[in-house]
């Protein structure tokens, strides 16, 4: 069904008076030889709200023929896909045309039915201590990275991607999805170098939605980045990461559009479904019975003035598997990746680690580093009051502890590749600058086998 | 008879063409015959959402009413089944659509085919009402479902089946009340999930329900009946401490509700609780447990239905006479599903976005949580214990605000805690119980006169810590006077060796209460002894190298719980470190 003429035009939206849509249903707007998409937000009984992918600058009310396709928003798929790159819509941009397609899929998806769910116990090695050691990243796992403006994110993403491997090296059809949401040209440039030097370029797929592309499209991205996922991980039988970046800006798309739509707004202007909608798009991690495949996420979002608490990080934390959180104190005492482990966090962590996995004493050996750099703290906070000197033996032995653990632990080259035994070793070693007393934390048996008292000298 | 629909925005539609609609009436809209919910009348319009996602509905699309609420169907094969927000079953569900949940599903909550071994109870010509029971029904391992009459029905038993093998719509008895009026008793009843579940009358709290977690059982115990909510911010471990609540209080039904939750977790809950086994009776778990796992992708109105149905099943197995556990994870996401309702609805909203409505809606909920005396004479209990995921991890916001009004235990989980990795991460100085009075009887009957005073004697050592602890951040440790280095000492016995607790050690996970109260009576000796040390000029420093401190600290993992008698060894080891200490 197609109409000529519309009622009304605002930034993003246009509004017919009678139509027959279907609610969620892609529309196609042509004006002159422009064309564009759009979707039916809305459905009252004498108008029909259309939200326009790109802009609405060359539409005028009587020249536009709008029709209506009849079908929800769909993203054609084969195995050919790899290897491409999309814009945020999905139409091909890397001018070799358009792909040949095996079949179309929904990208709003379905949620998997959790009894179909299979739980998550086989980790991906990083290679960086701090995530093996300390917040390891499970296959089938959601774990975002939360950062700031300026802290070396991508780096890090990139680095995960470069070293990602997994135990058994069995079946490793292991391929990227990349969603770039409102991130900058530069950005999007250093990941696709990435993937290139990597070797990787051939299994990644593209959907980049740049930041002065169309705010709405932005909304389009990730779905169409975890369809792809999908697919390729349930009927190709594939690992996929998939890397989201940037979450802050998809929600303040969301927020910009609901703005648009004058709905009532919840915490801080964002609208109220802000919760259900990331989640719509996270939840999509998982493993499902019965494949092979396993769809792991890992999305970025940059905090806002490094707030934990605003609203789009604190939302995606009820959400995700825990958390990566980077940090700037760190990061301007030159410490790469400047992970905070404190707050940071892995959910699946302790079904996917111990014995049969890592090594049996990697639980209560990460435990006792949380818990004792937990206390390098409270010493730091005490030394700048009472000075260094006046540290008792033991406090001493934290601060050197904590400098230590921040300069080799957490501390490593972008491009150092460290093995799980390697990272756990490490590990006792820097437990070995505290008294033995003071690991409670750690079953005996393990202090007896590994606990070795170690001097700064050892560094 | 039906309506059509004039305006669609998400999952809230506007309806015209028919006005017979009623305030909470279950409908079918469209072609796919999805779910929904009237919840809002006016003159000639009628606004309804539906529990499932809008795609493809068009308008003028018709909507049938049911004529009744939004109810679900109650009876046996509820237990060890899970269930999404409006209790369709996942399995039957998974059988239809595979692993991923289409729209428009439409299956029997219960298998009405399954034949269930039946003992009846009743004879002809007994005189029964509503809440009456007149079979029993082998449910599972743990659980006997007894069949009862339904609600308004009373009257005398005409016709009734002999025991056998039964499906549950098999008519096992025909009630005729005075007027000649004839009601069929099957083993199914339905019930609005909104609408509490009468009973005969509420009764005080007087048993404590055992979690064997060390630091609810001991510090702030929830009595059976009791209302409790825990409030943190992500990574500080309410759903784990959920899961273990589920796994070892000594309810005899769980009902797990996952509102909103991650579908990993409940994948997890499904099969952990398949493998574990109750310490009790040494079935496994799900044959006492019943999950409600609406995940946070799944529709936003059945997860505001999913806290109701919940309870609603819970309510069913109280009538019985069990003692029933709801776990809400978690409560907060609850109340966002209605601040989204509400946002679409176009509500005028209260603080932070939320309904006004929102502090009404958590009473309701909560009070149906209680000790009661039921209608058939028996006594059950409902035992409510609420996440609550606060944004920002800020206590003041209105969810937590409001759910401290009407819950009378409250276990703060705390940041800095979880950060340490100190699990469960239930801050000692912040969380409260008000059911200890209630309590202090059972406490005092079973488990004898000292352990109140114990348990007061420890919450006294751990707030002098913390005020010692202020000195300390200022000054450092080191300058302290002996007896106040002691109580850091002793602390530190009671936080590590006692407080806290490890979920995945095969017997910490679960401790009983007498192994409590000796570990109790343990670190109190030790102090004692330790005091008396310290007054006779030994420093603190000797105490702490003879090793006994870390000797008391582990016999969390050194004794298991059914070598209780092991625990005596330890008063004679601090006999032994005191002469020791004092002949040096």
């Amino acid at each position: 069904m197609e109409f000529i003429g519309l009622n009304q035009l605002n930034s993003s939206f246009i509004i017919l008076e009678n139509s027959d849509a279907a609610y969620d249903e892609i529309v196609e707007i042509k004006s002159g030889a422009q064309k564009k998409l759009g979707k039916v937000v809305q459905i009252e009984k004498d108008k029909t709200i259309i939200q326009v992918f790109g802009n609405n600058d060359n539409l005028s009310l009587n020249n536009t023929h709008v029709k209506f396709t009849g079908r929800p928003m769909e993203i054609k798929l084969s195995e050919e896909i790899l290897g491409r790159t999309f814009n945020g819509i999905g139409e091909p941009i890397d001018g070799l045309g358009e792909i040949y397609e095996d079949c179309r899929r929904n990208i709003n998806g379905s949620p998997i039915n959790p009894v179909s769910r299979v739980y998550p116990q086989n980790y991906i090695q990083t290679g960086i201590s701090a995530i093996d050691g300390l917040t390891t990243l499970i296959r089938g796992q959601k774990l975002p990275v939360f950062s700031g403006n300026g802290l070396p994110h991508d780096k890090l993403a990139a680095q995960i991607v470069r070293q990602a491997s997994l135990k058994d090296k069995t079946n490793q059809k292991f391929a990227i999805v990349f969603a770039a949401m409102g991130i900058k040209h530069d950005t999007a440039d250093y990941f696709k170098k990435t993937f290139q030097q990597s070797g990787a370029i051939e299994r990644v797929v593209m959907f980049l939605n740049l930041a002065n592309d169309p705010v709405a499209e932005r909304l389009i991205t990730p779905h169409l980045a975890l369809t792809t996922a999908e697919y390729l991980a349930y009927e190709k039988n594939m690992h996929i990461l998939v890397i989201l970046t940037d979450m802050t800006a998809y929600a303040e798309a969301l927020r910009e559009i609901s703005s648009a739509k004058n709905e009532i707004p919840s915490r801080k202007g964002y609208p109220g479904y802000l919760y259900s909608e990331l989640a719509a798009i996270f939840e999509r991690a998982g493993i499902i019975k019965g494949h092979d495949g396993s769809v792991t996420q890992i999305p970025i979002l940059t905090m806002p003035n490094d707030d934990i608490t605003h609203p789009i990080p604190d939302l995606t934390g009820y959400i995700t598997e825990g958390q990566i959180v980077l940090n700037r104190n760190l990061f301007q005492k030159g410490i790469y990746p400047p992970i905070n482990i404190l707050p940071s966090l892995s959910r699946l962590m302790k079904d996917g680690i111990g014995e049969g996995f890592t090594r049996a004493d990697h639980q209560d050996l990460a435990n006792q580093i949380f818990s004792s750099y937990a206390h390098v703290n409270d010493v730091h906070a005490l030394a700048s009051i009472i000075g260094k000197d006046e540290l008792s033996e033991t406090d001493k032995a934290y601060m050197t502890f904590g400098n230590y653990f921040e300069k080799y632990y957490l501390g490593q080259n972008e491009f150092e590749n460290r093995n799980m035994f390697e990272t756990i070793d490490l590990g006792w070693k820097l437990i070995g600058l505290l008294p033995r007393n003071e690991l409670d934390r750690i079953n005996t048996k393990f202090l007896d086998k590994y606990y070795r008292p170690t001097s700064e000298s050892e560094f | 008879m039906s309506g059509f629909i004039t305006k669609i925005n998400s999952t809230v539609l506007t309806v015209s063409g028919y006005d017979n609609f009623h305030v909470s009436e279950m409908v079918m809209v469209g072609p796919k015959k999805l779910i929904g919910e009237v919840i809002k009348i006016n003159k000639s319009e009628a606004v309804v959402q539906i529990f499932e996602d809008a795609t493809d509905l068009k308008l003028y699309d018709k909507i049938y009413p049911t004529g009744r609420p939004l109810s679900i169907t109650l009876g046996p094969g509820i237990i060890g089944n899970i269930f999404d927000g409006i209790e369709r079953p996942l399995f039957s569900i998974e059988k239809i659509s595979g692993a991923f949940i289409s729209p428009g599903l439409h299956v029997s909550s219960l298998d009405e085919e399954k034949l269930w071994p039946t003992k009846i109870i009743a004879k002809i010509g007994d005189f029964v009402k509503s809440g009456d029971i007149i079979a029993h029904v082998h449910e599972s391992n743990f659980i006997v479902n007894k069949i009862m009459v339904g609600h308004e029905i009373s009257g005398k038993i005409i016709e009734i089946v002999p025991d056998g093998n039964y499906n549950a719509k098999k008519i096992l008895a025909v009630v005729e009340n005075e007027n000649g009026k004839e009601f069929d008793i099957t083993m199914l009843q339905t019930w609005p999930i909104k609408i509490p579940r009468p009973v005969s009358q509420k009764k005080s709290v007087t048993r404590p329900l055992i979690t064997g977690q060390r630091i609810i059982d001991t510090l702030f115990p929830i009595a059976k009946g009791g209302i409790a909510a825990i409030p943190g911010g992500f990574g500080t471990g309410k759903t784990m401490t959920q899961h273990q609540l589920a796994k070892w209080s000594d309810a005899d039904i769980i009902v797990y509700i996952g509102c909103g939750e991650r579908g990993n977790e409940m994948t997890q809950v499904l099969y952990d609780f398949s493998e574990l086994k109750d310490p009790r009776s040494g079935f496994p778990l799900m044959d006492r447990t019943i999950l409600i796992a609406n995940t946070s992708n799944m529709p936003v109105a059945a997860r505001e239905a999913s806290i109701y149905t919940g309870i609603t099943i819970a309510e069913y197995y109280r009538d019985m006479g069990y003692h029933v556990a709801i776990m809400a994870d978690s409560t907060s996401r609850w109340a966002e599903a209605l601040r989204e309702l509400s946002g679409r609805l176009e509500e005028i909203p209260a603080e932070e976005g939320f309904p006004a409505y929102l502090a009404s809606r958590l009473a309701e909920f909560y009070e149906r949580a209680g000790y009661v005396e039921n209608l058939n004479g028996s006594e059950g209990s409902i035992t409510i214990i609420g996440a609550v995921s606060p944004q920002g991890g800020d206590l003041s916001e209105p969810v937590t605000q409001n759910t401290k009004r009407f819950v009378r235990c409250f276990w703060t989980l705390d940041r800095s805690l979880a950060y340490a990795r100190h699990f469960p991460a239930i801050q000692w100085l912040t969380s409260y119980t008000e059911y200890l009075d209630d309590l202090a009887d059972w406490y005092e009957k079973n488990l004898g006169k000292e352990f109140m005073a114990n348990r007061a004697a420890i919450t006294k050592i751990l707030n002098e810590e913390n005020e010692l602890m202020e000195i300390v951040k200022l000054i450092g440790a080191d300058i302290l006077p002996d007896n106040q280095k002691l109580i850091l000492e002793i602390s530190k016995v009671i936080r590590v060796g006692f407080l806290q607790q490890n979920a995945y050690h095969s017997f910490d996970t679960y401790v009983t209460l007498e192994k409590q109260m000796k570990m109790l009576e343990i670190i109190l000796y030790l102090y004692e002894k330790s005091k008396l040390l310290v007054a006779h000029g030994i420093p603190v420093r000797i105490l702490k190298s003879s090793g006994i401190f870390d000797k008391i600290i582990s016999i969390k993992y050194d004794v298991p719980n059914d070598n209780l008698q092991k625990l005596d060894e330890y008063f004679a080891a601090i006999d032994n470190f005191y002469e020791q200490c004092q002949k040096s």
